[in-house]
């Protein structure tokens, strides 16, 4: 028995700015010191903060010490974990209040406001060790179901407890269950299938749950087989996430040891096994006719639907594919039942739902909320608000699929339905923040570009509408754009949406429909002023020093890569727009304000 | 494994080791004196059998850590009890016999040892 365990995020953010190195110096300190019997070192999932990263929790008192360097690891040891004295320059700052105590972690803003439910165990548990996931009720709920329930309970209480698809779509879950049992009724074999393949930029749910708890989806995915009647299931998991492959593949190595994968699961005559497949990182394969096609080992492109893979999906069988982080509320509704989950959320979106937090945000990492919160709460309360403060513009939701929020909008209760009607969709859950500093049109631009490149090029609206959408926004940006090009985005947009094969395509054009929609004027200053409102469009920008401010030291002569910058000490500085590349060095190293680019 | 009962063996063994990350009912606050008097006093295996045993009968809502200096440094080691009142009962002169009488009596049952208090002296 450890009398304490210090648990350091192993999260993809926390490995990036160096906690593999910081758990081994730990691990190394402590048996030095001779704590080793005392103190256990446990790797474990995403605490959420990622921006302060790396980060480490010692319990039982709870103490959250963030940005942890190598060099701090032997005060670390020899003052808290053998004395019990507390690092206080390490602790999370939030965590300190005024009056020098210390406040619970559940006291921040940032986590206040959240409700863990998919990431539960994220933070909490070695994602490597199916014993811990045990302790933490871990398949219970499978014992449950396969002792207790029939498939029709199961489906049941999926059904009531109105979870709805976490990828992005929204359909109900249990109707997508309900309809792989009834639909094909004499069906040979059926299978389970998880999208683990998240492809928008800026997005790492999934990820973080499959890195942080990864037998959650392992016995969800087996009581989905359960209630379908399947024997097989497939993860379909970007190769590039190579953290969450490996520990998935020893939660399924460990499950099959324990014999909660395989035959006679708790001695019933219930057999179910997993494998994985790794996609090349194709942003198409994620949706779902295109990852089935892939599974099968052919060229992931979408199939038209009906029909749906709920009737003919992998090898033509009946097929129930759902996202990492709607599999990881399974368990837990199963456990708590129906009305505990529907107690959560909003009418017509029950419980959480994990956004990644990223932008211009203070605390940039993954949070976990009910649905309903506002997005006021999530920027301001939970992400910190923006850096240097600025003033919030836009939210983008829903990645290259999903539009922007505007200011206007800021204080509506986040769910599926709230955010279609203001032109944006809830996505798998990507929230990137944008300030004053952000072009919409820009941004626009970038997602399209991004679309562009991902178009599988099976149908020839989503080929070649996007890449004329992409040339007419290149237009605009650049300055040669016409009132006439702004009119044509709406129709290209329209037509686009209509005759597109897959959703990668009718959603392709969201992000220029919904900054359109809030956002025009921009538009309109590109085409008619020839300016770039926020200073982003470098065609648009001339670049100017105010002689009343500048102070004549020649700092940006001297940092200018063109040589565009003329004068002298004591002598007035220009800029010669002809030579001038726009790349942005001399306002940052004038410490005067003096250049300004408009 | 193949049946729910060998899941819930697991489950029982492992919720006390993973249910020291979890001090949000902590109520009772079992506090071991491990300055440099006590660790030379010998503090280190007191806190170590403390910790363990609560960890091992499951006592819920009790946490084990340290703290610094008491100042009684000849009686070391101290381990301090705070009941969720905040009242605390202080032993003195602690071994890892001791400290399994106080697990059994003061935190399972709640009696307090009064001969080993510090008002026996």
């Amino acid at each position: 028995m450890f009398r304490s365990h210090v648990l350091v995020c192993g999260g993809t953010g926390c490995h990036a700015s160096g906690s593999a190195g910081v758990m081994s110096v730990l691990r190394e300190e402590i048996k030095r010191q001779g704590l080793d019997k005392e103190v256990q070192v446990v790797q474990t999932g995403c605490f959420g903060l990622c921006a302060l990263g790396p980060i480490m929790i010692v319990y039982p008192e709870a103490k959250f010490y963030s940005r942890v360097q190598v060099s701090d690891i032997p005060e670390i040891v020899s003052e808290h974990l053998l004395k019990g004295r507390v690092v206080e320059r390490l602790l999370y700052h939030e965590t300190l209040s005024s009056d020098d105590n210390v406040k619970s972690l559940n006291d921040t803003g940032f986590y206040k406001k959240q409700l863990r439910v998919a990431l539960r165990n994220c933070g909490v548990i070695n994602p490597e060790s199916i014993d811990e996931y045990i302790g933490a009720d871990g398949y219970e709920a499978l014992g449950k179901c396969l002792t207790e329930m029939s498939p029709e309970d199961v489906i049941k209480i999926i059904l009531d407890s109105g979870l709805r698809g976490r990828g992005g779509g929204g359909f109900p879950t249990g109707r997508k269950w309900d309809l792989a049992r009834r639909l094909v009724p004499d069906a040979d074999q059926k299978y389970v299938c998880c999208n683990a393949d998240e492809g928008d930029p800026g997005a790492f749910m999934d990820r973080s749950v499959l890195e942080g708890d990864p037998h959650a989806l392992v016995e969800a995915m087996a009581i989905a087989g359960y209630a379908v009647g399947a024997n097989k299931g497939y993860v379909y998991i970007r190769a590039e996430y190579p953290i969450a492959v490996g520990r998935l593949e020893i939660a399924i190595q460990q499950a099959r040891n324990y014999g909660l994968l395989g035959k006679n699961i708790f001695d019933t005559d219930f057999e179910f096994d997993l494998e994985i497949r790794l996609g090349a990182g194709a942003f198409v394969c994620g949706e779902e006719t295109a990852l089935m096609t892939s599974i099968e080992g052919r060229r992931g492109e979408p199939n038209p639907r009906p029909p749906f893979p709920a009737e003919k999906g992998l090898w033509g069988k009946p097929t129930v594919l759902n996202n990492v982080e709607t599999y990881a509320n399974i368990p837990q509704i199963i456990l708590k039942g129906a009305d505990w989950f529907a107690s959560m959320g909003t009418e017509k979106s029950k419980g959480t739902k994990v956004f990644a937090l990223g932008g211009k945000i203070n605390n940039t990492g993954l949070v976990e909320i009910p649905m309903g919160t506002t997005l006021r709460e999530i920027v301001y309360e939970i992400g910190g608000g923006i850096p240097n403060g600025k003033k919030f513009k836009a939210a983008q939701t829903g990645g290259p699929s999903g539009g922007c929020i505007p200011m206007s909008h800021i204080d509506i209760p986040i769910d599926y339905d709230n955010l279609i009607e203001i032109g944006s969709m809830m996505g798998s859950g990507g929230l990137i923040v944008m300030d004053e500093d952000n072009c919409m049109v820009d941004i626009a631009k970038f997602f399209l570009e991004f679309t562009v490149d991902e178009s599988c090029g099976k149908c020839t609206p989503c080929r070649i509408g996007t890449k004329r959408l992409f040339e007419i926004l290149e237009k605009i940006t650049s300055g040669n754009g016409t009132m006439e090009d702004v009119d044509k985005l709406d129709g290209l947009c329209a037509y686009i949406c209509d005759n597109s094969l897959c959703g990668l395509g009718q959603t392709a054009p969201n992000p220029v429909k919904s900054t359109l929609r809030y956002f025009k004027d921009e538009y309109i200053a590109h085409v008619k002023d020839k300016k770039c409102p926020a200073g982003v469009c470098t065609d648009l920008l001339t670049y100017k020093i105010v002689d009343e401010k500048c102070k004549r030291c020649t700092a940006c002569l001297k940092v200018c890569p063109a040589e565009a910058i003329t004068g002298a000490v004591k002598e007035r500085h220009t800029i010669n727009p002809a030579k001038c590349i726009k790349c942005d060095a001399c306002v940052q190293k004038c410490k005067f304000g003096a250049i300004v680019k408009e | 494994m193949k049946s729910l009962a060998e899941l819930k063996a697991i489950k029982e063994k492992m919720q006390g080791q993973v249910g020291i990350r979890n001090n949000d009912q902590a109520e009772t606050r079992v506090v071991v004196g491990m300055a440099t008097c006590g660790i030379a006093a010998g503090a280190r295996p007191v806190l170590q059998t403390l910790s363990t045993l609560v960890q091992e009968k499951n006592i819920p809502g009790v946490i084990v850590t340290q703290t610094g200096c008491i100042g009684l440094c000849q009686y070391e080691p101290i381990v301090e009890v705070y009941d969720p009142e905040g009242e605390k009962v202080t032993y003195i002169n602690m071994d890892e016999e001791k400290a399994k009488e106080i697990v059994d009596k003061h935190l399972v049952r709640g009696a307090v040892v009064t001969e080993y208090t510090v008002g026996n002296i």
